[in-house]
């Protein structure tokens, strides 16, 4: 096995104390909203945040875990402008930065490394994740694979607190996305040393309108 | 401004630490209106900011800004993804940063006060977040809840037993269910409370007074009531049985 798995599974599983598990994803507000209602639509709202949002964030990811390795600390900054140049949604920026913030504040205390004092103050998730992939001594295609992972158990497991589902239905749904994870992944890790301006930019316009109305609403069980 | 503007990198710890007390205990036995009670009673001495979690809703934040205790801005509500206990013991880095950004955003502050959504008789605080914590009862729970027993009321640092006025009602034996309790605590503190009878405020007061006292001459030490033991969620379906290993 490649060096650095048993981090990589450190630091992508939900169970890292990062506050990760107060987030649906979105998908809260999609099934309040009636566009999500069994689990076929579940699968099709995962593989849309894979080849979304979760493209997105695994490229950053691997770009800024290439940035943090190449000790390239200027480009992490001009990463995060970028990541946040494509998050339309204030709500999801707001959301970003705070998961990026938490997963940085739970490194210090788990893994403390120099690079904490050397980074910007403030970072969207995928920028952090990549660069908590790099304290990790993980490599691009690490970060890639982690960020994407965490991107589609966040949904996978909340739904089950959300919808009346199968839990085992919802595992199904990302067993049968294994291999398209696998092909984004290994797409974005191409983008390890890439000029932060040619990252991709899919865009996911109904989940930044959801994610606004989620913020809006009054009663929520996810905090998005 | 927000915290978020305002705070540091994620590695520098507040200039001033606070005092910090979390509240635990069941849903609907008062934990926002004993944190109402406490910040009434010693805001005049102490520089007090609360965080609470709400399961739903940012609904005891709203409370507490509405019952005037505090500048409104020093009470701030934390959202913890429907599992509140996670939030105080598996996962506290929510918590842990809104205390931190309190702090440093109001300091210096002597007391910051961490509530926890309201849960069941398992869930306590991890000494990873707070220095001591209260666990709150109710009359009107039962009178025979104390003798239950559990993490939080065998070994919280103060047992509150709340709404003693309205003992009477529920055929509630106060002093039985205090010395129910204090057994089960093997004789550590339990406080019956009522926000109507000045004394046992003044009690309370006088608690916090002097765990104040022994946590600035370093007598005082957290100590953790324990973990979470397996148990029952109600849902629309009926529920379920988990653990927090």
């Amino acid at each position: 096995m490649a060096r650095g798995t048993e981090a990589l599974l450190l630091l992508s599983d939900g169970r890292l104390p990062a506050g990760g598990y107060a987030h649906s994803g979105g998908l809260e507000s999609a099934i309040r909203m009636g566009r999500v209602n069994d689990i076929e639509d579940l699968k099709r709202f995962l593989t849309g945040r894979a080849t979304t949002s979760g493209a997105v964030a695994a490229a950053f990811a691997a770009a800024a875990c290439g940035a943090c390795l190449g000790d390239r600390l200027e480009d992490v900054s001009v990463l995060d402008d970028e990541f946040q140049a494509r998050t339309p949604s204030p709500a999801l920026r707001q959301v970003s930065r705070t998961l990026g913030r938490q997963l940085l504040r739970a490194m210090t205390a788990i893994h403390p490394h120099q690079l904490q004092q050397r980074l910007p103050r403030r970072l969207n998730h995928p920028v952090a994740f990549g660069a908590a992939a790099a304290m990790l001594d993980l490599e691009p295609d690490d970060a890639a694979r982690g960020v994407l992972h965490e991107t589609l158990m966040g949904p996978a497991m909340a739904v089950v607190k959300l919808m009346s589902v199968d839990p085992f239905d919802a595992h199904r749904a990302l067993a049968e996305l294994v291999p398209l994870l696998d092909t984004i992944a290994g797409d974005a890790a191409t983008y390890a040393d890439a000029d932060p301006a040619t990252l991709p930019a899919f865009g996911a316009p109904l989940s930044d309108v959801v994610a606004e109305h989620h913020a809006a609403e009054e009663v929520r069980l996810f905090a998005s | 401004m927000t915290a978020e503007e305002t705070a540091p990198s994620p590695t520098s710890a507040p200039q001033t630490r606070s005092l910090r007390i979390g509240v635990a205990g069941p849903v609907g036995t008062g934990k926002s209106s004993t944190i109402a009670t406490l910040c009434r009673a010693l805001s005049d001495e102490y520089r007090i900011g609360v965080i609470t979690n709400d399961i739903y809703t940012d609904e005891d934040a709203r409370f507490l800004r509405a019952e005037g205790v505090l500048p409104a801005e020093r009470i701030r509500a934390v959202e913890t993804g429907a599992c509140p206990h996670t939030a105080i013991r598996d996962d506290v880095t929510m918590n842990l940063l809104a205390v931190e950004d309190m702090e440093q955003d109001f300091a210096p502050l002597d007391i910051v006060l961490v509530e926890s959504g309201g849960d069941n008789l398992t869930a306590t605080f991890s000494p990873s977040l707070i220095d001591a914590q209260l666990f709150v009862l109710d009359v009107a729970g039962g009178g025979d809840v104390a003798r239950k027993g559990g993490p939080g009321i065998g070994r919280a640092d103060l047992l509150v037993i709340n709404k003693i006025d309205l003992a009477e009602y529920v055929d509630v034996d106060v002093e039985q269910m205090v010395a129910d309790a204090t057994a089960a605590r093997d004789g550590k503190p339990v406080l019956a409370l009522s926000r109507k009878r000045q004394q046992s405020i003044d009690e309370l007061s006088d608690w916090v007074r002097q765990l104040k006292g022994k946590y600035h001459s370093g007598e005082h030490v957290p100590t953790d009531p324990g973990p979470m033991a397996p148990h029952f969620h109600a849902d629309e379906d009926g529920g379920y049985v988990h653990t927090h290993e």
